[in-house]
């Protein structure tokens, strides 16, 4: 196990994010900017030196000081150099990294404060194990949290989509259940869920958790009066015996809740409970079960001694336990996939052979996970012979051991009878789908990376919408026949050859909507990964709106991140839940790992850890773009701070004749980026929120803000070094004219180089802090608590320096009291200098807005202006706008949108399909899934059609898209023969407001369309799976729209 | 996947769990504090320019007047005041101990000032901003007299023959020496030299007990002497000196006239010419001037308001039409 961990273990790469990345240049570039200005610097002051600072008798030059020697001005130039880099090393804004390290510990408080991502901590395990890394999450998660932002593609284990809870468990025993059956099963299960899913906190009784199947025939314990019970009998034995998992008792009910290593064995075992077998306790050696008789259909206690459990491992695929009963009866019960067990039946024991295979297909298609079950009866003697063969592979040490072992298990597990199998749906965690979506609309693009077979990645796929019906798939695999070869050059060449043709169709098809997805599998990755396949492979999977690949071993889960990471450029994301995905989730840019019941090691190589998958969806879309723009806005405005102050030193500079003497006293320049614009920048870091997280949730897009990286791009850097530039410049000159020479006091006093100073350096803290009220688009009493408490606290510090006495405070003393604080204009100046620094921006901003806005501009004026309520057509509309730009990977919504398009275009008049375009009929059709909008536009072309028959084109009007609905699900009930009378429908009549449009329905629908055509209008039999359409929302569809 | 029943709700809002205690501390851990959320919508951004402009003319309408009503004489005399002979070679004749330094001027009072009228000295192209000069004093010194040693910061002028000098440092060194005597008609005007630093300065900066001591005595003189008689704190003109100037032009009180002057007066400055300004190339201008609530005449910090006032407005009517032209 150790080894295996090791062998799958990659190294960790350092994770910083783009962001950083870019900053750290910003930083250089300010550096180059403080190598020239000290440069201009040194060389001024050396040229002034040498050409008349001779002559400046009151410097006593004489006297030999370096740093102004008219001797040897290059000796004085270099040292002033080197007095400047100090000097102006303001511009430089180291603090910006502190703050940058206290903003993102801060942020990860906060995301794991967050209620929405944290409801889960109710739940006693997952919440726990959550709280306790939090303290490892805070600083990891905090590295990582702007990276997050700029997440581009998501790589997700298939494990880490579905849930391991296994709510549905679908039992096939063979020759029992007919096709249709099993499809009532569906639907009933499907009712149970969707009932399940919107009572999720209210649990009813009659709903089990971990056990969805219904079935009139092997419920309530009807199996007995079956004539094979014996069998059925076994398989339920096979289910109760054949695990390790142990009985914990509930206290409540007297029904008991199981732990058990895999989610599958835990609810094998909820299930033989229902159907009569509770296991309810186990010793060292010795199994009870309550099992149900059926001669006398009565419960009675038995205990099987567990003599042998021949341990499940992935080489073997397959488990068994041997067990004696109270008869003295020994039984080999064993479980297994399909193919293995198969292969180990005994001549006889093939009897339902034939239509288990063909069951199975249909689990297999249906995307469930499929375990076959079989038993063997023992004799003693066997056993006994057997048993001494295998203890002594047992007790063996050494090398040979597992051979042994396997070899002996081997010996007994074969001649096996089938009892049949077992359909376990890993069934997607609430809300996957949504998020799944959101993240498509944030333009993020995801991989599947799972260790299925090809067909139940495939299922999944398109049960969380990575895979849709109108997308293009391409194939990578390898053929049996090379495989069997296993020539490398033969399996290259094939599989670049699928490659290079997958490639050709989508350059030409590129111009039409679309997009493609790729399914890879395991076999074939391994060669595509080669480095020589490699370039051509990620070229194709990256144009791929969607990525499958299956079979893929935990390396090379990390692995393909890894090239991604290194091809594209681009940010990667891995989300997983086991420890086979900890490579992938160390490799990637943001690791994440759902603390499920995979295990802790997910976790703990992760990032960020959560709870479940759907809370991806918050932790990118709102926490990941709030906490891009919170750094990058922290970022400029930082930049631009730490120039407007440091510039005004240069500036001053000049006047001194390049001397180096500063114009600020010593403390001021202290406390400037530590106490007096520091605060403003965390609340800037932390509290910003430039739409709500609703807002943001409404508009997934916005997250491609980071992607594109447009807030933090290189002209925005530029523009804000220019607007530090022209705010230093600004104060620096207006301070200048309005201070220089005359008398700035009434009682004729002059200002001096201090008064000067700490007159400038009040112009800079409002300037700066204004600047950052003007970047702040989210005011609570914390943002103005810090923003204009720190202007505040520039007055408080120059009071108290002043207060000091004169040893201490020198030029500052009492000089807000005595000098300047009493001046007039002393605040006239500061008022305009403030307002004339900041209002080139503050324009800006008003162009920017008016003429070229960005998203989230747009959307905050419309919230502003409550347009999201009053005019509800125009937000749904930007909302689909920016939904619409998030190509090549369109939503589902705007899939949808597009598919209604391409329906409708052979009619004359789109407005005639849609009916009343309202904005909430546009809204609710986009929430549609596609079989439901594919059901309507047929039913319209089909009323559309009668209607023209009878010659009144006029009264398909009057059906709505809603209508549509509500007739359509009725039709099907009427199908399948659950209403009996469509007259008999109350409020149909209602329903569709003209007796005329009721005439269409009553009209026999076969007197131009046949029966099989109205069904395939309407769509039902055309798919595999029955769609989740039961009577029960017709009903209450019904109520709603009436 | 679920049906949508009617109109879709919010799929965020549907999800969203109550918020069980809506206490300060939790909208703030839920980042859900009250906030306002400023917008520039185009109807804000042509308030806030039209309120700008608004605001801004008045003040600078007012300052401007304020600094109108100041009334500046300025005199430039360090060129007039060297004797022909002496013009070609301004230093040596300012270097000359033995010439006479003495000089007159004639000023024309063009409106009528009102008492107090400051008189300052102002000077131009000198550096009392650089980096060597600023540093070259000794606050403690000044302050506790020679019981502080802690003078290292007046070098080059810290000490004479052996002997610290009192003030010590280059500043103090460089002391502005010219003086001036007003007389209107024939009656000397009486300038009052009290009270023109800071108050401050005199009572808690410069020792009352501090004399002036071996000051001035050294091979290189620099510019004015000190009584040794009077502590520092009552030397008004070094403590004025001390504070140095920001610019490199720059104007230092020099006293007060306290009575008006009248429109048309004639006054004659006598002035002593000790001040070498002449090796750097510097001006000497004698400037009297009165002053406004606002401080001396100064135009530009009215000029600017009206023109930030005057560029918001028009900005403001800019947006307006361009707001009406393509309305949101």
């Amino acid at each position: 196990m150790i080894r295996k961990v090791v062998r799958n273990s990659t190294m960790s790469p350092s994770k910083r994010s783009r962001l950083e990345k870019k900053m750290d240049k910003v930083i250089y570039l300010l550096f180059s900017m403080l190598l020239l200005i000290s440069l201009v610097t040194s060389i001024g002051s050396s040229v002034v030196i040498k050409s008349d600072m001779s002559q400046w008798w009151y410097l006593s030059l004489e006297d030999s000081d370096p740093l102004f020697d008219p001797s040897n001005p290059s000796k004085s130039g270099f040292l002033q150099f080197i007095r400047a880099l100090i000097l102006y090393g303001y511009l430089i804004p180291i603090s910006l990294y502190v703050s940058i390290e206290i903003v993102k510990m801060l942020q990860a408080r906060f995301i794991n404060k967050d209620k929405k991502n944290m409801e889960f901590r109710k739940c006693s395990i997952a919440g726990f194990s959550y709280g306790g890394n939090i303290n490892e999450v805070d600083i990891a998660a905090s590295k990582r949290m702007n990276t997050e932002t700029e997440a581009y593609r998501c790589s997700i284990d298939q494990s880490d989509t579905t849930s391991q809870s296994l709510e549905m468990s679908e039992f096939s025993v063979i020759d029992i259940i007919a096709q249709q059956a099993i499809l009532r099963g569906h639907e009933n299960a499907d009712n149970l869920n969707a009932r399940n899913s919107r009572l999720s906190d209210v649990r009813k009784e009659s709903v089990i958790k971990g056990f969805n199947f219904r079935d009139d025939r092997l419920m309530n314990n009807q199996w007995i009066y079956r004539s094979d019970f014996f069998d059925m009998t076994m398989f339920f034995r096979v289910m109760a015996l054949c695990h390790t998992g142990i009985p914990v008792e509930d206290g409540q009910t007297d029904k008991l809740k199981y732990e058990a290593e895999s989610p599958e064995e835990v609810a094998f075992l909820i299930a033989s409970q229902e159907f009569g077998f509770q296991f309810f306790q186990r010793t060292h050696s010795l199994m009870t079960l309550k099992e149900l008789d059926p001669s006398s259909g009565k419960q009675v206690k038995r205990e099987y001694k567990l003599l042998n459990l021949l341990e499940f491992s992935s080489s073997r695929k397959r488990m068994s336990v041997i067990v004696r009963d109270e008869d003295g009866k020994i039984y080999l019960l064993c479980k297994g996939a399909d193919s293995i067990i198969f292969d180990r039946l005994a001549d006889n024991g093939g009897a339902y052979l034939e239509s288990t295979t063909s069951h199975l297909s249909n689990y297999a298609e249906d995307g469930f996970r499929t375990l076959a079950f079989a038993y063997r009866a023992l004799e003693l003697a066997e056993y006994e012979e057997w048993n001494s063969i295998f203890t002594q592979a047992r007790t063996t040490v050494g090398p040979e051991r597992e051979e042994l072992l396997e070899h002996a298990t081997e010996m007994i597990e074969k001649e096996l009878i089938l009892l049949g199998v077992v359909a376990v749906e890993d069934k997607l965690q609430k809300g996957v789908l949504e998020c799944i979506d959101k993240l498509a609309q944030a333009g993020i693009k995801i991989w599947l990376l799972t260790g299925d077979k090809k067909e139940t990645a495939i299922n999944i796929g398109f049960s969380c919408s990575l895979l849709r019906q109108d997308m293009k798939q391409f194939h990578v695999c390898l053929s049996k026949e090379t495989e069997s070869k296993n020539q490398l050059k033969d399996m290259k060449e094939e599989i670049l050859h699928q490659i290079e043709s997958s490639y050709q169709v989508m350059c030409q098809d590129n111009n039409k909507d679309s997009p493609f997805a790729l399914v890879v599998d395991g076999r074939a990755l391994e060669i595509a990964l080669k480095s020589d396949v490699r370039g051509q492979f990620l070229q194709l999977a990256v144009n791929c709106a969607s990525v499958i690949c299956c079979r893929v071993s935990p390396k090379q889960k990390a692995l393909i991140t890894r090239l991604v990471k290194k091809h594209t450029g681009k940010t990667t994301l891995a989300i997983g839940d086991g420890a086979n995905d900890v490579g992938m989730i160390q490799e990637a840019d943001i690791g994440v790992g759902i603390s499920g019941m995979e295990g802790m090691q997910a976790v703990m190589a992760s990032d960020f850890s959560l709870p479940q998958f759907r809370f991806l969806e918050r932790l990118l879309i709102v926490h990941g773009h709030w906490c891009y723009k919170r750094i990058s806005k922290m970022v400029l405005y930082s930049v631009y701070k730490n120039i407007a102050f440091g510039l005004t030193l240069f500036y001053y500079e000049i006047l001194t004749n390049f001397s180096g003497d500063s114009l600020y006293d010593d403390w001021y320049m202290v406390v400037f980026n530590v106490f007096l614009t520091s605060m403003p920048v965390i609340s800037l870091g932390v509290f910003e929120q430039d739409v709500s997280s609703d807002v943001c949730l409404q508009f997934p897009s916005l997250y491609r803000q980071g992607q594109r990286n447009i807030v933090f791009s290189w002209s925005r850097v530029v523009g804000w070094i220019l607007n530090g530039i022209v705010a230093a410049s600004v104060i620096f000159l207006a301070n200048v004219y309005i201070f220089s020479a005359a008398a700035f006091r009434q009682e004729g006093h002059v200002a001096d180089i201090t008064q000067f100073g700490a007159i400038m350096y009040t112009c800079i803290i409002w300037t700066v802090n204004c600047q950052i009220a003007l970047i702040i688009t989210h005011f609570t009493w914390i943002q103005h608590l810090f923003i204009w408490g720190s202007v505040l606290l520039w007055y408080i510090f120059a009071l108290a320096y002043g207060a000091l006495p004169p040893d201490y405070s020198q030029r500052g003393f009492n000089i807000l009291t005595e000098s300047i604080g009493a001046a007039p204009l002393y605040w006239v100046a500061t008022f305009l200098v403030t307002i004339a620094a900041l209002l080139p921006y503050f324009t800006h901003i008003a162009v920017q807005r008016l003429l070229s806005p960005m998203d989230d501009h747009i959307i905050r004026e419309m919230k502003h202006c409550k347009k999201d309520v009053t005019e509800n057509q125009m937000w749904v509309r930007e909302q689909r706008n920016s939904q619409r730009s998030t190509q090549p990977s369109p939503p589902p919504a705007a899939a949808y949108e597009a598919k209604i398009s391409q329906a409708f275009s052979h009619m004359d008049n789109r407005q005639d399909i849609l009916g009343n375009d309202s904005p909430e009929i546009i809204r609710w059709l986009c929430n549609l899934s596609e079989s439901e909008l594919d059901m309507l536009i047929r039913l319209k072309s089909l009323i559309l059609h009668r209607a023209k028959i009878i010659g009144h084109d006029e009264l398909a009007k009057n059906f709505d898209l809603p209508t549509l609905r509500a007739i359509g699900l009725l039709l099907m009930e009427y199908l399948k023969g659950k209403v009996k009378d469509l007259s008999q429908v109350q409020g149909l009549t209602k329903l569709v407001a003209f007796p005329e449009c009721c005439n269409l329905l009553k009209g026999n629908p076969g007197e131009d369309s046949s029966m099989e055509e109205l069904k395939a209008c309407i769509g039902i039999d055309e798919r595999k799976r029955p769609t989740k359409r039961p009577g029960e929302e017709a009903t209450k569809l019904k109520k709603q729209r009436l | 996947m679920e049906i949508a029943s009617g109109p879709s709700t919010d799929s965020s809002a549907a999800r969203t769990i109550p918020i069980d205690s809506s206490s300060i501390l939790d909208e703030f851990k839920q980042q859900n504090l009250p906030a306002c959320k400023p917008v520039l919508k185009p109807s804000y951004v042509i308030t806030t320019f039209f309120l700008l402009g608004f605001i801004f003319l008045p003040i600078g309408l007012t300052t401007l007047c304020a600094s109108r009503t100041v009334v500046e004489i300025v005199d430039r005399y360090d060129s007039e005041c060297v004797p022909g002979a002496f013009r070609g070679n301004k230093v040596s004749f300012i270097k000359d101990s033995s010439l006479p330094k003495n000089c007159s001027r004639i000023l024309k009072v063009r409106k009528h000032m009102k008492a107090p009228i400051y008189i300052y000295y102002q000077l131009d192209n000198y550096y009392q901003n650089h980096r060597r000069y600023v540093k070259s004093r000794s606050d403690q010194q000044l302050l506790h007299g020679l019981k502080s040693s802690n003078t290292g910061s007046c070098e080059p002028e810290e000490s004479n023959n052996g002997l610290p000098v009192v003030p010590c440092g280059l500043i103090a060194w460089s002391l502005f020496n010219d003086t001036y005597t007003l007389i209107r008609g024939t009656k000397k005007l009486s300038i009052n030299r009290k009270n023109i630093a800071w108050k401050s300065d005199r009572d808690r900066k410069f020792g009352k007990q501090v004399y002036p001591h071996n000051f001035q005595n050294g091979t290189l003189i620099g510019g004015g002497k000190l009584d040794p008689n009077i502590p520092l704190s009552d030397q008004e003109d070094l403590i004025v000196w001390m504070r140095t100037a920001a610019f490199p032009s720059f104007r230092k009180l020099y006293g007060r006239i306290e009575e008006d002057l009248k429109a048309d007066d004639v006054i004659v400055v006598h002035l002593m010419n000790n001040y070498n300004t002449y090796s750097f190339g510097g001006k000497k201008k004698l400037v009297l001037s009165t002053s406004s609530w606002l401080g001396g005449r100064n135009d530009f910090l009215g000029v600017a308001y009206i023109s930030v006032g005057g560029s918001s407005i028009i900005l403001s009517i800019v947006f307006l039409l361009f707001h009406i032209k393509i309305p949101r």
